[in-house]
């Protein structure tokens, strides 16, 4: 045995290792090939050996020649004989070869399974080290699958170093057997509080990157993530969590707020730029995810643009780059901020950096306005013809036109300017962006009737000069502009100073060699030409002209009748005929000039891109159903690819066409010319049809020596958009004197001084004015057009990809779950994700939980509306303007019914209906689990309104399920909070020459309202204490929602809480689909001793007329160490008039009208000894009843409130010495009793 | 999730290939040598990001790269890496291999392609970013070179 060895070891210092090989290698550089195949030959060799080393010196070998590209894939099986070698050496080689040689089809990895294993659980720390890494880069779903637990156990193995290994490899784990996620990731969240820093790192590496693909999984992290941001010293692990805040805020905004101030410190203590580059592109997502209704965050966009400024500054071109692609993020939500940087990024057009003027350029579409378009534009067609690569110039090609057509061409202040620059750009050579040039040519001469003129005139230069562009017809992009100048020439003919020249240039042979969609426009456009010349030529009497326009068409035109493209046949044939029976007429001196004209009467008006969409479909008509029977297969159109071109001429042909046409068409011409040929009345083409045009004596038939210069030929002629730059210059400046002689006037007449900055600054935007008075044809859309509101909405907005159809859901089996669209809960979707049954009960599951989420959807919406509201309200107050308020702000003075609002977001527990598989009921509780958790963390809202007491006990819902000191810590911070915000009341004060008046909702306030809640109890005992509150449905007149309070009084836990209520005919409760009319719903929630949660109900009433009761009942089971027990708690539901109201806004002038309509029934009540102030009174009336404030006046004030029904309630409520009289308007007068009576019960409660 | 790391010298020749997505070998060459096409084209005074790239593709992904001396270290990362990061990291990377090496030169990754393998086995590992620590990874370096050398040991005495 011992003899065994050392022979082994004389062979192998005979053999080759890894540095030999390498040495050989380098010096055989002339036969390489040959060598190493001499090599591989001796490594085969070695690897028959029985011995281990030599074994695992061949596979090492193996591994480098892998990297030189060799397919090492036959050695799997001795790669895995090395690995499963008892010595960490050769262990830890046949580990390397196979991570880097194996994947998913290498079909031996199956006979690692064991071997792995034994590795992982091995005492020698590095053995498993080893196995690790290497399963990391090779795992299969078998693997996974078989090794998921073992590698879990890993995780809390006693050593970091393995700990760490086997948290990272997990990713890949869930990757390849996503099941595996579930049970992993209760021990996976405990690592990211390891004490090793390295564990707690991967731990973050790996949640952040699940996070990333599925982030709604993961915000119940955040608080977590929160704590870990604000301790952890680690910037590795505080840049990722800063990213996945990122991903994270757009599906929280209040965590983006949370987030500003953590993030803001951060940006102004780090050194470490990496860090700081994070923070502000987090705290940019975040701005973006707040960008409706956060006014005050001015100072931290200004910070960040301040800071990307300074990056952008830097010498470093890495923080260059970054700056600028942060820049880019910023531009599209706050593009004041950045524009005034425009000096900096026009600087970073200049630089030497490929990847930056890149960068820069993406920001140039936000920079421009009317000042400086020409400026830039200017500064850009310089790197045009600067630029070496083709893809940078095709970039800047692309950029210009963006740039100058963005927003309906709104900076363009002079066309002739922008039709110079596309011309110029023509003069690119190998772009593939002439369609784009050509189509913009088209916009422009359709839409702005007062370029035409130059336009035509530019356009036959550039016809006339056409084998410029076609130097290399097919592959060169850019003589698609010759359709566009082809076609402009020909529409607006009349503009033209000399069409016969131009028509000339249309018919040459040349143009035969032109694609032939582009020529099958130069034959129709020819024809209108044609037109034009004869009109020109009649009434004179010399009528050579027009004979010779004739002749030049029936010359010419045989040549395209010849062509292989069908459009261009067609056409030309047509119009041939008819030219030669002009000539005929001609002849005769017979006036034609009228009819050829009206071929072409009547006006092109560009329609708008949608407007085929908008034509609504009449009735009975299928548009899927076939006409006929679906045609063969080889006939099927399909789309053109370049839709550019559809609106003018929808049916020219590709190129792609022809080729298929083109046996059809030889078919055809042989049938035609057999049909033509039995037609006595068809009129023969000459015989040497071929010929024709090869005799025909003309110009073109002296030859033509191509030139073919790189530098394009500056023809004279052709504009120079610089000319348009100095000139644009001079107006300005004119316009500019002028305009300071007229202010001088105007400030001598005032007399008042203040400010040379008029004179001095540069002008503003609207000084402005186009050199040309430019009128744009707006698109023309169908006459009955559908209106859509998705119209006007930016197909980049964010908030579209949260707008996700969820009513198709509703109705099971209308559209299935795509997979993509599945939510599994705390699953990760990989792609070869393996279907499990599971899955589909997953997908019903969320489709049952559908009405819970449209309800918080709608909540959010109403409360962007709210925040919106707030701000103008304070806009309003500055005006001081008689205006009126939105119905929100009786809420806002009120704040509490702002708070259910945020509850309902937080715990998203509306109606969950009952689950019934065990695997469903897990994943509610998940989500249920899942979704309060960000609410903790952002119970601090920076723009919270004034509290009430009451508020605090429901602060505690929120909070008290996650009961942490930190929690506690920030309602403290909250409270805090609370008592700088009393001022907040104080904005609406509105008084108006002597005369108080109070606009709408608002009240002023000498003294603090008294606390105030709707929430009244619904039932309580010894274990639990359930409040309730009633609001309409904005959005259904016949639901309400109930939001209801359960809070746990005992020490026991809750849990099973069900909820059921015996409807009646006019009210019932809306139970999910399926279930029936008598089932109680779940509540998708536990209790634990001392915490309250809110769940909301969501009812149907038919009539809303009267008050009404609902008996209901609540069930729940009472657990505690020792026993359960099932408890009942029965109540009554009161659903009051009032609870149908909605607050709702009212103007006074409709109020107006609508008291003076006379629909109305009118009603009215007093109330004796009211011992409060006047505007506590109203706002009690605001509050409680849902009124708005239309209008006050001393101690008089009007109110207004709708029913969900659409009832109008008017109120005129007077005061004099405790008596309020309450004057009401109705035009339902059963609801307007009701609602009188409930008023009184208020008042006499108090 | 980093998906490449690819060091080559001035001449395109690779040193080291840790591709952590499966890509047939001549396939992998080809990366290698578009992705020098890219990155040797480039001064030593721009940045160091490299978008496009159409092989290892997607406009989610990223080259970022370092030159030093006569090496290329590229980095093909997604966009949940921090640019800045990763820059850090390669220059860790190379400090390590400094360490372990005693002033690495491009000599040291041709002969010992294995020896850097193990090394970056302790830096990234299965695209993610392990530790970046270079006192912890020299450490763990070491151990596993000194229970090699203990391995190799009895087999001379023999």
């Amino acid at each position: 045995m011992a003899l065994k060895i050392v022979k082994g070891s004389i062979d192998r210092m005979f053999d080759k290792n890894l540095q030999d090989l390498v040495r050989g290698i380098r010096n055989h550089k002339e036969d390489e090939a040959k060598y190493i195949s001499t090599c591989i030959d001796e490594i085969k060799q070695e690897l028959k050996q029985d011995n281990i080393a030599v074994k695992a010196n061949a596979v090492c070998k193996l591994t480098y020649l892998q990297m030189l590209g060799y397919d090492v894939s036959w050695a799997a099986f001795n790669i895995v004989e090395v690995m499963s070698s008892s010595k960490f050496t050769y262990k830890r080689i046949g580990y390397l070869a196979a991570s880097q040689c194996f994947h998913e089809s290498t079909d031996v990895i199956m006979l690692t399974t064991n071997q792995i294993r034994k590795d992982l659980s091995s005492p020698n720390q590095y053995d498993t080290g080893v196995a690790l890494t290497g399963l990391s880069c090779f795992v299969t779903p078998d693997l996974a699958r078989d090794l998921a637990n073992d590698i879990m156990t890993l995780m809390s193995h006693t050593k970091p170093y393995i700990r760490k290994k086997a948290v990272l490899i997990m990713y890949k784990v869930f990757l390849k057997y996503p099941e595996s996620l579930r049970p992993a990731f209760p021990r996976l969240k405990e690592k990211l509080e390891d004490p090793d820093p390295g564990v707690q790192s991967a731990a973050v590496n790996v949640i952040c990157e699940l996070a990333r693909r599925n982030p709604k999984n993961y915000l119940s992290l955040a608080p977590l993530f929160f704590k870990l941001m604000t301790s952890s010293t680690n910037n590795w692990v505080l840049i990722k969590i800063i990213k996945l805040f990122g991903a994270l805020t757009p599906l929280e905004p209040r965590l983006g707020k949370k987030l500003i101030e953590p993030l803001t410190n951060l940006i102004h203590s780090t050194s470490a730029m990496s860090l700081l580059y994070e923070c502000v592109n987090t705290v940019i997502a975040v701005l973006i995810s707040l960008s409706s209704g956060m006014p005050n965050h001015s100072a931290s966009i200004q910070l960040c643009v301040q800071k990307l400024r300074i990056l952008i500054e830097d010498s470093d071109q890495n923080l260059k780059y970054l700056g600028l692609l942060a820049m880019s993020k910023i531009l599209k939500t706050h593009p004041k901020s950045v524009q005034s940087h425009k000096d900096l990024i026009l600087q970073c057009l200049d630089d030497k950096d490929e990847s930056i003027r890149l960068r820069a350029l993406d920001l140039l579409y936000g920079m421009v306005s009317k000042k400086n378009l020409m400026e830039i534009v200017k500064k850009l067609m310089l790197h045009v013809d600067k630029a070496e690569g083709t893809t940078y110039r095709d970039e800047l090609l692309t950029k210009i036109i963006d740039i100058c057509s963005q927003s309906n061409y709104q900076y363009i202040t002079n066309f002739e300017w922008y039709i110079s620059i596309l011309v110029e750009l023509t003069r690119l050579e190998g772009t593939r962006h002439g369609h784009l040039i050509a189509s913009q040519m088209l916009d422009v001469a359709i839409r702005v009737k007062a370029i035409r003129v130059f336009a035509v005139a530019q356009m036959a230069t550039l016809l006339d000069n056409a084998h410029m562009l076609t130097g290399n017809t097919q592959r060169n992009g850019i003589c698609e502009v010759l359709y566009a100048a082809a076609w402009i020439c020909g529409e607006f003919s009349e503009h033209l100073e000399n069409p016969m020249e131009t028509l000339e240039a249309m018919l040459r042979p040349k143009v035969a060699t032109l694609p032939g969609h582009i020529q099958a426009v130069y034959v129709q456009n020819a024809a209108k030409l044609f037109a034009t010349v004869l009109k020109s030529q009649e009434g004179n009497t010399d009528s050579t002209t027009a004979q010779e326009a004739s002749q030049l068409m029936i010359d010419r035109l045989p040549l395209f009748v010849q062509s292989a493209n069908l459009e261009v046949q067609e056409r030309a044939s047509c119009i041939l005929q008819l030219v030669k029976y002009i000539q005929k007429l001609q002849q005769k001196d017979v006036e034609v000039s009228e009819e050829v004209c009206a071929l072409f009467a009547g006006e092109l008006n560009p329609v708008a891109p949608k407007a085929q969409k908008k034509v609504p479909i009449p009735d009975g008509l299928d548009l899927d159903a076939w006409i006929n029977e679906p045609p063969s297969e080889s006939e099927s159109e399909d789309e053109q690819p370049k839709a550019i071109f559809s609106k003018e001429e929808p049916k020219h042909s590709r190129p792609r066409h022809t080729e298929v046409d083109e046996k059809e068409l030889a078919r055809r011409r042989e049938a035609r010319k057999q049909e033509q040929a039995n037609n006595p009345f068809y009129i023969k083409a000459s015989p040497s049809s071929q010929k024709v045009y090869q005799e025909t004596p003309g110009v073109e038939h002296i030859p033509v020596v191509q030139i073919d210069l790189s530098v394009p030929l500056k023809v004279p002629g052709l504009p120079m958009s610089d000319q348009y730059v100095k000139l644009e210059e001079e107006r300005r400046q004119k316009e500019r004197a002028e305009k300071k002689k007229k202010d001088k006037k105007k400030r001598k007449e005032k007399r008042s001084g203040r400010g040379k900055k008029h004179d001095s600054g540069p002008e503003s935007e609207e000084d402005i004015t186009p050199a040309h008075m430019v009128d744009i044809v707006t698109e023309e859309m169908p006459e009955n057009a559908l209106p859509s509101d998705d119209d006007e909405r930016d197909p980049a907005d964010p908030h579209k990809a949260l707008d996700i159809d969820l009513d198709n859901l509703e109705s099971a089996g209308k559209r299935p779950l795509a997979d993509s669209e599945k939510l599994p809960v705390r699953s990760h979707r990989a792609a070869e994700v393996l279907k499990s049954p599971a899955e589909d009960e997953e997908g019903e599951n969320v489709s049952s939980l559908e009405p819970k989420k449209k309800s918080s959807k709608e909540k959010r919406e109403k409360k962007k509306d709210k925040d919106k509201d707030r701000k103008k309200s304070k806009e309003e107050k500055k005006k001081k303007k008689h205006k009126h308020e939105e119905k929100e702000e009786a809420d806002l003075l009120c704040g509490q019914a702002d708070e259910p609002a945020f509850q309902s977001e937080e715990t998203n527990e509306v109606v969950t209906p009952p689950t019934s598989t065990s695997a469903d009921e897990a994943a509610t509780v998940a989500a249920a689990e899942a979704a309060p958790a960000p609410g903790a963390i952002s119970v601090t809202t920076p723009d919270s309104e004034p509290e009430e007491p009451k508020d605090t006990e429901m602060e505690e819902t929120k909070s008290s399920k996650h009961k942490k000191k930190k929690q506690k810590r920030e309602k403290e911070d909250k409270e805090k909070k609370k008592k700088k915000k009393h001022h907040h009341h104080h904005h609406h004060h509105g008084d108006k020459g002597g005369e108080e008046s109070v606009q709408n909702g608002t009240v002023e306030e000498e003294e603090p309202l008294p606390p105030m809640s709707n929430y009244c109890l619904l039932a309580e005992n010894s274990y639990i204490k359930v409040a309730y509150d009633i609001q309409g449905n904005l959005q259904d007149g016949s639901q309400v929602v109930v939001s209801v309070i359960f809070e746990n009084k005992c020490d026991s836990f809750l849990k099973s809480m069900e909820f059921n209520v015996l409807d009646s005919l006019n009210s019932k409760l809306q139970r999910p689909e399926g279930s029936g009319p008598h089932d109680s719903l779940t509540i998708p929630f536990q209790l634990p001793p001392g915490v309250s949660n809110e769940a909301r109900f969501v009812f149907t009433v038919q009539s809303i007329i009267m008050p009404q009761k609902l008996k209901g009942t609540l069930t729940f089971i009472v657990k505690n160490e020792e026993s359960s027990t099932h408890e009942k708690l029965d109540f009554k539901l009161h659903f009051t008039c009032t609870s149908y109201l909605i607050t709702t806004p009212c103007y006074s002038d409709a109020f107006a009208k609508l008291l003076e309509s006379g629909d109305l029934k009118s009603s009215s009540i007093r109330l004796e000894g009211v011992n409060m102030p006047f505007h506590h009174l109203l706002a009690r009336i605001c509050f409680h009843h849902h009124f708005s404030v239309v209008e006050r006046i001393d101690s008089c004030a009007s109110m207004y409130s709708r029913s969900i029904q659409g009832h109008h309630v008017c109120l005129l409520v007077k005061i004099s010495s405790q008596t309020v009289s309450v004057d009401a308007k109705c035009d339902e007068p059963t609801l307007l009793g009701n609602v009188l009576d409930e008023i009184k019960q208020t008042f006499s409660q108090c | 999730m980093i998906k490449a790391i690819l060091i080559f010298n001035n001449h395109g020749k690779p040193r080291l290939i840790r591709f952590y997505q499966y890509f047939a070998e001549d396939m992998q060459q080809q990366i290698i040598r578009e992705t020098f096409h890219l990155v040797s084209k480039r001064d030593d005074n721009v940045c160091n990001f490299l978008e496009g790239g159409s092989l290892i593709g997607g406009s989610d992904y990223k080259l970022i790269y370092r030159h030093y001396a006569t090496l290329y270290f590229v980095f093909c990362v997604d966009s949940s890496e921090s640019e800045l990061g990763i820059l850090d990291l390669i220059q860790v990377f190379v400090e390590t291999l400094d360490k372990c090496f005693e002033n690495v030169c491009e000599l040291d990754l041709i002969f010992h392609m294995d020896k850097v393998h193990y090394i970056l086995q302790e830096v990234v590992m299965g695209g993610m970013v392990l530790e970046t620590n270079m006192n912890e990874i020299i450490a763990q370096v070491e151990v596993q070179n000194r229970l090699e050398k203990s391995e190799s040991l009895p087999f001379i005495l023999h």
